[in-house]
C-alpha cells in the first residue's frame, strides 16, 4: 500500500508553516500523527502534493494547567496520559485518551489532528463538546478562537479554513463529576457510541450537566436537552430516561458494520445511563 | 517529489539512504536497509508486527513516512539482543513458549521492551493494555502475557542483586 507521492516539509516555526500552506493552498495539507491520514493517503482516499509535518515546531507541544487549561496542537495522546498536572486537572481527558486506539497510536496520534480532522469516529470532539472547549485557529492574519460546539459541519468539513492551522484547545477545569464511557468492538476501534458527561451537584442535586456524544452522526454531537433533562434532579431512573430521550432525539446513527440504526440507538441509551451514573457518583 | 537524503540512527549506527518521502518507515527498513526483523503484516495500523521503537516511543512502522522519521533513532529486534546472547525478553518468550509461528514475535518483543522501561513492574492488566496493538493470530495471549511478567521480574531481580 504505496501512498501517491508528495514533497515534504519540515518547518520550524508556525510562521513558516504557515507560509507554506499560504503558498500551496489545497494541494497541501499539515501532517500531524498521521494515524488518520497516513491510512487514507494508503488507500488513496486523500491525495496532497504537499505534506507539512508540524513535529519540528515546539511552542505546538505546551501544555499550560491553570483555571484554564491549554493543550498545544501538537500534544499526543500519551503525552497527555504522562501529564501529572492534566490528570489532576481534567481526569475526563485521561479516561477518554485511554480509550483511544493502542498504545502505538497513541504514542504518535495528537490531540489537535484529532479534533481537525472531523472524523466523526474521532473521541475527542465530542468531549471537547462536552468541556466547552475553544479551538485556536492561526492563519495569515493571525489567530481567532472559534468554539468546539461550532466547529463541526460535516463530516471531516470544519470551520478551519484551508490557510489555517489548529495551534491550541481550551477549556476551563471541569466539574468533578465526570465519565468518558465507550462502547468499541475491541481495542483500536471507533466508538459503536460513546458518551462524555460532567455534572456538578449542589446539596444533592445536579446544579450543572454537559452531554455529548461520539459517532452516532456525521458530526459529534453536544446534546443540550440530555444535560438540561438532568438538572435539578439528583439522577434518578426518571431523569436518567428523560436524558436519554432528549440525547436519542439529537443523534443520527447511520447503520454501517457496526449495526442498524435501532442497535446503535440501544447503545446510545446504554452507554450514556453508564456515563451519567458513573459521573454522578464522582459529582 | 525527488528522493530524500534519509539520515537514520537504526540499533545504534548511522545509516544514509535514498528514499521518496512517502515510502514507508517498514519498507525502507525492509527493502533499503535489509533489516527484515519487523514484519508487515496487515500494513493498516493494525496488528503490530512492523512495530520499532523511534525515538523512544513504539511505532507501527507501516504508518510513519521514511520522511518523518528523518534524524530519528530507531530500535528493531535486530538491537535488542546483547552481544553476550539474547535479551532476557527473548530468553522468556523461548521459555515460557511465548510464540507459536513467531511472525508477531518481534513486534511484541520490540513493545513488551518500551513498555517494561515505562513501567519496570507491571501488573497482568497492565501487560495486557500496554500491548494490546499488537495482534497475535496463533491466539497465543497467555503465553505471551506470561513471558512479558516473567522478563519483568527477571530484570527487577537482576537490578536488585546489581545494586
Amino acid at each position: 500500500m504505496i501512498p501517491p507521492a508528495f514533497d515534504y516539509h519540515r518547518p520550524e516555526s508556525l510562521d513558516a508553516a504557515l507560509k507554506l500552506l499560504g503558498a500551496h493552498g489545497d494541494e497541501a495539507r499539515v501532517l500531524a500523527g498521521g494515524h488518520s491520514l497516513i491510512p487514507m493517503m494508503k488507500l488513496r482516499m486523500a491525495e496532497f502534493a504537499h505534506l507539512i509535518d508540524l513535529q519540528a515546531i515546539e511552542d505546538l507541544r505546551d501544555i499550560a494547567v491553570g483555571d484554564t487549561i491549554r493543550i498545544g496542537a501538537m500534544t499526543t495522546q500519551a503525552e497527555l496520559l504522562d501529564h501529572a498536572g492534566l490528570a489532576e486537572a481534567a481526569p475526563i481527558l485521561s479516561e477518554a485518551a485511554m480509550q483511544i486506539a493502542d498504545p502505538q497510536v497513541r504514542y504518535m496520534g495528537t490531540i489537535g489532528g484529532n479534533v481537525a480532522n472531523g472524523d466523526p469516529g474521532n473521541d475527542m470532539p465530542g468531549l471537547m463538546q462536552c468541556l466547552d472547549a475553544t479551538y485556536t485557529l492561526a492563519g495569515p492574519d493571525g489567530t481567532r478562537d472559534v468554539s468546539a460546539r461550532d466547529f463541526y459541519e460535516a463530516a471531516y468539513m470544519t470551520a478551519r479554513e484551508d490557510d489555517e492551522i489548529l495551534v491550541a484547545i481550551s477549556f476551563p477545569r471541569h466539574a468533578p463529576g465526570y465519565a468518558y464511557e465507550k462502547q468499541k468492538r475491541k481495542i483500536g476501534d471507533y466508538a459503536t457510541a460513546a458518551a462524555a458527561v460532567l455534572i456538578e451537584a449542589e446539596g444533592g442535586k445536579v446544579k450543572s450537566a454537559s452531554v455529548a456524544m461520539t459517532n452516532l452522526s456525521d458530526v459529534p454531537v453536544y446534546s443540550e436537552g440530555a444535560g438540561a433533562a438532568l438538572l435539578g434532579t439528583a439522577c434518578d431512573a426518571a431523569a436518567l430516561d428523560a436524558a436519554v430521550i432528549a440525547m436519542l432525539g439529537d443523534i443520527d446513527p447511520m447503520e454501517d458494520n457496526r449495526g442498524p440504526v435501532a442497535f446503535k440507538q440501544h447503545v446510545a441509551g446504554v452507554i450514556l445511563r453508564r456515563a451519567i451514573e458513573r459521573a454522578w457518583k464522582r459529582a | 517529489m525527488s528522493k530524500m537524503h534519509l539520515k537514520l540512527k537504526v540499533n545504534g549506527q548511522e545509516v544514509e539512504t535514498l528514499a521518496e518521502p512517502r515510502e514507508l518507515l517498514i519498507h525502507v527498513l525492509r527493502e533499503k536497509l535489509d533489516i527484515t526483523g519487523p514484519h508487515i503484516g496487515c500494513e493498516t495500523s493494525h496488528c503490530g508486527a512492523c512495530t520499532v521503537d523511534m525515538d523512544g516511543k513504539s511505532v507501527k512502522s507501516c504508518t510513519v513516512f521514511a520522511a518523518q522519521a528523518q534524524g530519528a533513532q530507531i530500535t528493531t529486534i535486530e538491537g535488542i539482543a546483547n552481544p553476550e546472547g539474547m535479551h532476557v525478553l527473548q530468553e522468556m518468550f523461548r521459555e515460557h513458549h511465548g510464540l507459536q509461528c513467531g511472525f508477531c514475535t518481534p513486534g511484541m518483543i520490540t513493545r513488551a521492551w518500551r513498555l517494561l522501561q515505562e513501567n519496570p513492574n507491571p501488573t497482568e492488566e497492565e501487560v495486557r493494555f500496554g500491548m494490546s496493538g499488537n495482534l497475535c493470530r496463533c491466539t497465543g495471549y497467555q503465553n505471551i502475557v506470561k513471558a512479558v511478567l516473567a522478563a519483568a521480574s527477571e530484570m527487577n531481580s537482576a537490578k536488585e542483586a546489581a545494586e
